[in-house]
């Protein structure tokens, strides 16, 4: 019924049909407006994914197919502009968000139009080539076929390395899939296959997806707004964790090469063209790549940098979550440490009471929220137990 | 890699955080004596400040047991300046700095002679970018940071994840990291830093001139940057230290 009424609103009422901010306002005992409290909300809701993230081993090189839905139930508005557009711009994000945290790995994309699955771009690494063609190609149409999707896939992922993980994103509109045959074959054959697929859907839950997610392995959610939409498209992005019979362990043959000196020329193995300067040589066959990381076209040789393995390292070593403090005023220990010690902020608020705090179980330093956040999140070092 | 882009605030106002090396493992065998060395230090951070009265400096010393924050410029204390006199920043940071060299030999633990310890860099690093996320929070208008790193003592293997965590969390901040190595040999760390986060790093031929270095070459705010002929990486030494038995 929104859409009807939207014709009627002007510019600036359209902007609050989908936050209704002063909905999240409560009353306290006395009547009177309770503050919002950002930061303490922003709080929880990180301490809730960092209960969730264990330790438990992940796999590192992983090969991901995000299949995108084509179908005319992807151009539905009800997103705003369009489902597909919402997709498309979260997809890129996504796809870069990938790269950096997991700079090992190689994505490709799949489309599904008219009821028929297509590849549109090649698994690779290479961020920038996925985006481009993506943006390309959203005209949507027909129906959607789940089945054909995955067979696709799954002939693609059963020719890359044993050491590697496999799996698929599926972000579905619609709310049918038009088969050629019998689907649960091939979920099981997925299954087989040691592949693990997940599925977000945007219109409302589906038994298929479902069993499909319960079979592989992976995750199914159901976007509730483009907000929500973002975060799950998000959680994908660090390493899942990873069964241990999937992939197996065996050490990887890498090739770290040195960059050319400037002003060198050599011909390029990937645009088969000469180039000057600034390349890469592979220490196996001496030829030249242009980035990195990439496969070399000759040898087939990995190669690397080691700034790209250490990006993955904070996987591997993951910092102990910080406790928090609870403030009881005969503890004498909170006077001790009136400021962060990471930024030095004071931990007192403006009653010169202690204030929200947190302490690292190892060192025993004090931290403010925003520390805890940015230590777990991004940093993945506790300066207290560095400085010791 | 690009040097670091500035953001659209205020164009040339700077925070530098520096980390100043005083592991004694170090200072003892250096040609420049460590009294030698601070006034040169000190001489270009009331530089820094007087090339914009907004610039802040905050300095971080890196121990070998232990960091800590031994300045602060824009904490209230040290803003007042004394007419005619050296300013209080020298006798602040002097004060703070000798208390916290007691503190740091006083942590020492019963050691095997002979072994030479590596100062705490991923340390001071890391509570550095705390201290820039801090600055980021704090609203739209603040000074461009940038970390300066002042550093002799080699690198110690067993720091190789954390300072690498440490760079890819300040590049993905747009924070470049300047790196002014005053050992005798080369730290793979400090280039590898600086190139990954677009800051500049160098290795002074000449310790007596120390300020001229540090006065031409990172004192510049990071908007001039661009326009400014600094030294650029030769080779970068990616060598990485083994991550089990943490050895280089």
């Amino acid at each position: 019924e929104d859409d009807e009424d939207d014709v009627d609103l002007d510019a600036w009422e359209r902007t609050y049909t989908d936050e209704r901010s002063w909905e999240s306002l409560q009353e306290d005992e006395s009547g009177m407006l309770r503050p919002i409290d950002n930061q303490a909300l922003y709080h929880s809701q990180y301490r809730r994914r960092l209960r969730t993230a264990a330790r438990i081993q992940k796999g590192l090189i992983r090969y991901l197919y995000i299949v995108i839905d084509l179908s005319r139930a992807a151009s539905e508005m009800d997103f705003r502009p369009s489902r597909i557009a919402v997709i498309a711009k979260h997809v890129e994000t996504f796809i870069r968000e990938f790269f950096y945290q997991n700079p090992l790995s190689q994505v490709g994309i799949v489309t599904i139009k008219d009821g028929v699955a297509h590849c549109l771009t090649d698994i690779g690494g290479s961020p920038e080539s996925h985006i481009n063609a993506l943006m390309k190609k959203l005209e949507c149409s027909g129906d959607s076929s789940l089945q054909n999707a995955l067979d696709l896939v799954d002939g693609y992922l059963n020719q890359i390395p044993s050491y590697g993980h496999r799996e698929v994103l599926i972000l579905y509109s619609a709310l049918s899939t038009c088969d050629p045959g019998d689907i649960m074959d091939t979920i099981q054959k997925c299954r087989k296959s040691k592949i693990r697929c997940s599925v977000i859907g945007l219109a409302a839950e589906m038994f298929i997806c479902k069993h499909l997610c319960q079979e592989t392995g992976g995750t199914y959610s159901v976007a509730l707004d483009e907000s929500h939409f973002k975060e799950l498209i998000l959680e994908h992005a660090p390493p899942p964790p990873a069964i241990a019979e999937f992939a197996v362990a065996n050490l990887i043959k890498m090739g770290f090469p040195q960059r050319a000196a400037e002003g060198s020329i050599s011909i390029c193995s990937c645009h088969k063209e000469a180039k000057v300067g600034a390349g890469y040589t592979c220490p196996r066959c001496k030829a030249r790549a242009c980035e990195l990381p990439t496969e070399c076209c000759v040898c087939g040789l990995t190669l690397v940098s080691s700034p790209h393995l250490a990006r993955s390292y904070h996987h591997l070593f993951p910092i102990a979550p910080f406790d928090e403090v609870t403030s009881s005023l005969n503890n004498p220990n909170c006077k001790l440490q009136r400021n962060c010690f990471g930024c030095q902020q004071s931990l007192l608020d403006p009653g010169n009471k202690p204030g929200p705090a947190v302490v690292c179980p190892k060192c025993k330093r004090y931290f403010c929220l925003d520390c805890d956040i940015y230590i777990h999140e991004s940093l993945h070092n506790c300066p207290g137990c560095d400085s010791l | 890699m690009a040097s670091a882009p500035s953001k659209l605030y205020a164009d040339d106002v700077s925070l530098v955080v520096v980390l100043l090396d005083t592991n004694p493992f170090f200072w003892s065998s250096s040609s420049l004596s460590f009294s030698q060395f601070l006034s040169h230090v000190l001489a270009f951070l009331n530089a820094i400040l007087t090339l914009n009265q907004l610039n802040q400096v905050v300095v971080i010393a890196t121990g070998y047991n232990s960091c800590d924050y031994v300045f602060d410029s824009s904490s209230d204390l040290n803003r007042s300046f004394e007419n005619g006199r050296m300013p209080v920043m020298c006798s602040s940071l002097l004060q703070k700095l000798e208390e916290f060299l007691i503190t740091d030999e006083q942590l020492s633990k019963e050691e095997p002679e002979g072994k030479i310890k590596p100062s705490l860099f991923s340390g001071s690093l890391s509570m550095a970018l705390c201290y820039i996320q801090r600055v980021f929070r704090s609203g739209a208008l603040h000074p461009h940071p940038r970390i300066l790193c002042l550093q002799g003592s080699l690198d110690g293997p067993e720091q190789y994840v954390a300072i690498m965590n440490a760079i890819f969390s300040a590049q993905r901040s747009s924070v470049p990291i300047d790196s002014c190595y005053i050992g005798s040999q080369n730290s793979a760390f400090l280039q590898q830093a600086s190139y990954i986060t677009g800051g500049v790093h160098h290795k002074p031929q000449n310790l007596d001139g120390l300020f001229q270095y540090l006065m031409t070459i990172f004192a510049t705010d990071l908007h001039s940057r661009s326009f400014i002929h600094l030294p650029k990486p030769v080779g970068v030494d990616f060598r990485a230290s083994c991550m089990f038995f943490k050895l280089a």
